[in-house]
């Protein structure tokens, strides 16, 4: 699974541009799915399990899991007269986190991020007082134009059990619905495996594959906030004590049965599970929690540090817990 | 090949000076429902006061064309009636405060003259004039008499003017998207079904778009619409980095705001227009700000979607100023890329 992430991860997608992202999991996941298909906005949509049209029979729901295969980036503004580019952000840029980062473009480019001087050094730059210097001189010589997009360039990075990427938001999301499919032997549900777009721009690819799918329950599966490094949030959620299950998040409240169908199932199955209580974002199930006349929803997060940096940190049995559980969830047919 | 002569310049001028704040659209809509009268299969006007046209192309596989003209414009709503002809008024839409005092406004289906007052500089302190006022400290005058109740709307009462190569006006966001709308709607191609939506509620949240792509479910998207150019010389010669578009350089074609990631396709289905056709054209800058493609692009189950803007200077304030070639060109474009619009342009790689 280790390299499946790191293919995952090492793939340059933000979104709105999700092509080469969605041609890697296409080729993970053609062979395992009953049925595939690419919605008007780009969503991979999976179906495993028998497809029962409307009114499926007791204890058999239609599902919708839903990992996000955008990442955050940058696009490019301005060509200045030397060749620099100007740029803003798509998605949850943090300037402080962009200074002597490289950059990889889609189509290819490369380049390093700089600052202007700063009057007041002690301040962290805002997006307009930083710069990609893609090694051009002019505009004419400038492999990049308005309106490029690239992503943050860091290899992935496996320290054993703690594994780090740019993209594992939300790409361990996408690997452990792979795994999922993968591991699932046989459902009695219609399972909708959904690699979303533009999550980061504001779940916009799970709001229109919610209305196409139409589940009966809608799960997504992305990564989390901790408490657990020095000075850092107030959560009680950490690194290597479980997938979390989310009760609440800022732009969702989970379907109380949904949760205690998960921590029920974490239970049977001896696996560790953490509950999450998440401050401050979201995720795609806020989206599909709303759609057409409402949809039971909730989320399985995977733990992450750093997250909307270059480098964000998971633990290896997290996500492995996370593929287990999941795995159990979708088996078994669902009463409540 | 539509153009644009005295005839659409008249039409420009009548939309722009009809006062349609968004939510009380009706003096724009009577317009448009008179423009468009026998030039489309289907004509309505839903629930929310979008009119919506469909003009049925001719050729076989034809593609379902949403385009979107939003009818309504930033303004102000009389709140409270102070006596003696003097109102409190809210801002409908976002204008910056510092834009109000001193401005003549037009109120309430009637148009009646009335000024949001400002002290004059001579009782006034240095300190005062530093700071923004407030809206709740202004007021729109309409002397003893002035006839208007709480509820209704106004709007700066800027008559739409030529200035040289420019147009100048009040509503040139978005009345130059609708009057582009009314032309490709009287022109047609026979390749596309085109779905016309002159839309409502746009400044306050897109909501009328919202309805409308419901209620059109079209496969492809485009909103129409005018966006700020900020390209005015800089003090020290030195180019700005920010400018959002430039006066003069065609239309601007989006590939990100604040509310729509453009579908790569549709973006270069109109850079290849443009170029093939010799039509110029920029890339808006990538940045905040929205468009009715925000809404139409989530409608059901997604809609690839773009906009295009005709630029100009000074948007949601008194007055703001385009160039006519860049109306023009946007027209130009939107119609050559239409004539050239197959399901190939969403069949291929994004």
């Amino acid at each position: 699974m280790k390299s499946l992430i790191q293919k995952l991860t090492e793939t340059f997608s933000p979104s709105g541009y999700e092509n080469a992202i969605r041609e890697v999991i296409r080729r993970e996941v053609e062979p395992l799915a009953d049925e595939l298909r690419v919605d008007a906005l780009g969503n991979l949509i999976a179906r495993k399990g028998p497809s029962t049209g409307s009114g499926p029979a007791k204890g058999k729901k239609r599902l919708m899991l839903a990992a996000h295969m955008d990442e955050i980036g940058l696009i490019a503004t301005h060509i200045d007269e030397n060749g620099f580019v100007r740029f803003t952000g798509i998605g949850g840029i943090r300037p402080q986190a962009l200074t002597g980062g490289r950059v990889r473009f889609v189509n290819g480019a490369a380049g390093v991020i700089g600052i202007e001087r700063l009057s007041d050094p002690s301040k962290a730059p805002t997006l307009e007082q930083c710069f990609i210097d893609v090694g051009a001189t002019s505009p004419k010589d400038c492999p990049v134009k308005v309106g490029d997009v690239c992503g943050f360039d860091r290899p992935f990075l496996d320290l054993g059990r703690r594994l780090v990427a740019k993209a594992m938001d939300d790409r361990i999301g996408c690997a452990v619905l792979i795994e999922t499919l993968r591991a699932l032997e046989s459902t009695p549900h219609e399972v909708y495996f959904v690699f979303t777009t533009q999550e980061e721009v504001g779940l916009r690819g799970a709001h229109t594959a919610a209305f196409g799918v139409e589940p009966e329950i809608g799960l997504s599966v992305d990564v989390t906030g901790t408490g657990d490094t020095p000075k850092g949030s107030r959560m009680a959620v950490s690194l290597g004590k479980g997938p979390a299950i989310k009760v609440k998040d800022s732009g969702m409240l989970s379907d109380p049965r949904l949760v205690a169908w998960m921590c029920a199932g974490a239970e049977k199955a001896r696996l560790p599970y953490q509950r999450e209580v998440l401050e401050g974002g979201t995720t795609d199930a806020m989206a599909m929690q709303v759609s057409r006349a409402g949809v039971p929803a909730g989320c399985l997060s995977i733990p992450s540090r750093y997250i909307h940096s270059p480098s964000e940190m998971v633990d290896y049995e997290d996500v492995q817990n996370a593929v287990k559980l999941l795995t159990a969830l979708v088996s078994k047919p669902i009463e409540w | 090949m539509p153009a644009i002569g005295n005839a659409q310049l008249k039409l420009l001028e009548r939309l722009s000076n009809a006062c349609a704040v968004s939510g009380d659209e009706g003096e724009v809509r009577k317009i448009v429902l008179a423009e468009i009268e026998g030039r489309a299969d289907e004509i309505k006007v839903d629930a929310l006061g979008n009119v919506l046209a469909i003009k049925k192309g001719s050729e076989r596989k034809r593609l379902r064309v949403m385009l979107s003209a939003h009818m309504d414009e930033v303004g102000f709503m009389l709140v409270a009636d102070d006596g003696e002809g003097i109102f409190r008024f809210e801002v409908i839409g976002s204008i910056d405060p510092r834009q109000l005092p001193g401005k003549a406004v037009l109120v309430g289906r009637d148009h009646t003259p009335g000024v949001i007052g400002a002290r004059p500089i001579h009782l006034t302190t240095a300190d005062e004039r530093k700071r923004a006022i407030p809206v709740d400290s202004l007021r729109i005058d309409l002397g003893p008499g002035g006839k208007a109740k709480p509820g209704d709307r106004a709007t700066f009462a800027t008559p739409f003017r030529r200035v040289g190569p420019s147009l100048l006006g009040k509503a040139l966001d978005n009345r130059l998207g609708v009057a582009t709308l009314i032309e490709l709607l009287r022109n047609a191609p026979p390749n596309v079904d085109l779905l016309a939506a002159f839309t409502v509620q746009e400044e306050i949240g897109l909501r009328g778009a919202k309805v409308a792509a419901f209620a059109l479910d079209p496969d492809l998207g485009i909103a129409v619409d005018a966006t700020p150019a900020h390209d005015q010389p800089s003090w020290d010669g030195e180019p700005a980095p920010f400018y959002n578009t430039r006066l003069g350089l065609g239309p601007a074609l989006y590939v990100a705001d604040r509310a729509t990631l453009s579908d790569p396709r549709l973006v270069r289905w109109l850079t290849d227009s443009a170029e093939a056709a010799g039509l110029p054209y920029q890339i808006r800058q990538p940045g905040g700000g929205g468009t009715d493609a925000g809404a139409i692009h989530r409608a059901r189950a997604g809609v690839p979607a773009v906009s295009v803007s005709v630029p100009h200077r000074y948007p949601h304030t008194a007055a703001s100023l385009a160039r006519l070639d860049d109306w023009k060109n946007t027209l130009a474009l939107l119609h050559t890329a239409l004539t050239r619009l197959t399901p190939a342009v969403l069949a291929g790689e994004r």
